[in-house]
C-alpha cells in the first residue's frame, strides 16, 4: 500500500497537528511557571509525555518541591509502562527499535495503533505517530515557551485561569460514566482537605494514593482512564467506542 | 539548578517506565489490577492538578478569578470545544474577571 492511501498513516498525521497545539500551551504555561525555555525544551524532548509534564510545572508553579513535581509526574506517567507493554507485545521490537519505540509510548501513539485492525497497519500507525506527535510537540513548545517569555507578567494575561483550564481539559476525556467522576470528586475532595495541612505539592501526591488505592479496592473497567489526551479516531465522548479500540492487545 | 536535577530525574524515570514495558515480562504488568491503578491513578492525579491550581495559593485555599476560569473552561470542554479553545478561554476568564476588580 502507498504511504497516502494508508489509513493509519493520515490519522497519525492529523493527530500529530491537534496534539502539537498542546505542546503551544504547555510551553507558555511552563515558561509562566518559572521554568526557562532550556528547562522546559528539555522536558518535551526527555520527557515527552504531556500529562506528566504539565503536572511537572503545575506542582512547581504551585510552590511546590522539586521531589514532589518529580513525584507527581512519575505517578502521571505509569500508564506508559502499560501502553510499553501493550505495544511490546503487537510489534516485539528488536534492537535499537526498542529503546526509540519506548519514548514514543503515549497516550496517543498507542491509541493510533490500537485502532488499526491490520498488523502492518498497527506498526505503521505508532511509528508514524510517535515521529510526527514527537517533531511538532517540541516545535510547538518552542514557540510557546518563546511566546510565552516575551509577555511579562502571567497573571495579567490570565495564564493560571490557562493552566487551570489545561487541567481539566486533559481530565475531561476521561471522565466518562460515573466512576470515573466519583474518582475526581473524591480526589479533589481529598486535595482541598490537605491543602491547609501539608506543604505545597503534596495535597497532589496524597489524591495519587487516594484514587491508587479506589482503583486497587475496586472492580470496574480494566482500562478506567486510559482514554488519550486527543482520540485519533474521533470519537468524541462515547464511552464504548473509545472502550472498543483499547480492548485488544 | 536544583530545579534541573529534578527535572533530568524526572525525565530518567519517565523513560525507565515507558521502557520497562517493553522488558519486564507480560504477567507482571498484565494484571488488569495495576493497569486499573494506573488509570484511577490518572484520573485523580489530573483531578486534584485542577482543583490545586484552580484553588490553593501556598497552604490555603483561596476563591478567586482562577474559578471563573476553571467554570469558563468546563463550559467551553462541554461544548467540545478543542483543547486550545479551552486554555484560551480560560486565560480569558481570568484574565476578564481581574479587569473587572475580582483578584
Amino acid at each position: 500500500m502507498k504511504l497516502r492511501e494508508s489509513p493509519a498513516f493520515k490519522v497519525a498525521l492529523s493527530l500529530s497537528f491537534a496534539t502539537g497545539l498542546y505542546g503551544v500551551s504547555f510551553g507558555a504555561l511552563s515558561v509562566a511557571s518559572g521554568f526557562d525555555v532550556w528547562q522546559t525544551m528539555a522536558l518535551s524532548l526527555l520527557m515527552f509525555s504531556g500529562g506528566s509534564q504539565f503536572a511537572l510545572i503545575g506542582v512547581v508553579a504551585g510552590g511546590g518541591s522539586g521531589i514532589a513535581a518529580m513525584t507527581a509526574a512519575a505517578l502521571l506517567g505509569l500508564r506508559n509502562g502499560i501502553y510499553g507493554m501493550q505495544m511490546n507485545a503487537m510489534m516485539h521490537p528488536r534492537g535499537w527499535r526498542r529503546y526509540a519505540a519506548a519514548q514514543f509510548t503515549i497516550d496517543e501513539t498507542t491509541a493510533t495503533a490500537l485502532g488499526q485492525p491490520d498488523p502492518h497497519e498497527q506498526k505503521r500507525g505508532f511509528w508514524t505517530a510517535g515521529l510526527s506527535i514527537f517533531v511538532l510537540w517540541n516545535l510547538f513548545t518552542a514557540v510557546g515557551a518563546l511566546a510565552g517569555d516575551a509577555m511579562g507578567d502571567p497573571k495579567q494575561w490570565g495564564l493560571d485561569g490557562a493552566s487551570v483550564a489545561a487541567f481539566l481539559g486533559l481530565l475531561w476525556p476521561r471522565l466518562k460514566g460515573r466512576e470515573p467522576w466519583a474518582i475526581a470528586a473524591a480526589c479533589a475532595l481529598a486535595t482541598v482537605l490537605a491543602v491547609p495541612f501539608v506543604p505545597a505539592g503534596v495535597p497532589i501526591l496524597i489524591a495519587g494514593v487516594v484514587a491508587g488505592t479506589l482503583g486497587w479496592l475496586s472492580h470496574g473497567r480494566s482500562d478506567e482512564g486510559m482514554e488519550p489526551d486527543v482520540d485519533p479516531y474521533g470519537h468524541g465522548h462515547g464511552h464504548g467506542q473509545a472502550h472498543g479500540h483499547r480492548g485488544q492487545d | 539548578m536544583e530545579l534541573w536535577i529534578w527535572i533530568l530525574v524526572a525525565c530518567a524515570v519517565a523513560y525507565a517506565t515507558k521502557l520497562a514495558g517493553y522488558f519486564v515480562p507480560g504477567k507482571l504488568l498484565k494484571s488488569p489490577r495495576m493497569t486499573r491503578v494506573a488509570g484511577t491513578m490518572t484520573i485523580g492525579l489530573l483531578a486534584s492538578l485542577t482543583v490545586v491550581n484552580a484553588t490553593a495559593a501556598g497552604q490555603s485555599v483561596v476563591l478567586d478569578a482562577r474559578l471563573g476560569a476553571l467554570a469558563v473552561a468546563a463550559v467551553a470542554l462541554w461544548l467540545r470545544a478543542p483543547f486550545l479553545v479551552v486554555v484560551l478561554s480560560g486565560a480569558a476568564a481570568a484574565a476578564g474577571l481581574r479587569m473587572l476588580g475580582w483578584s
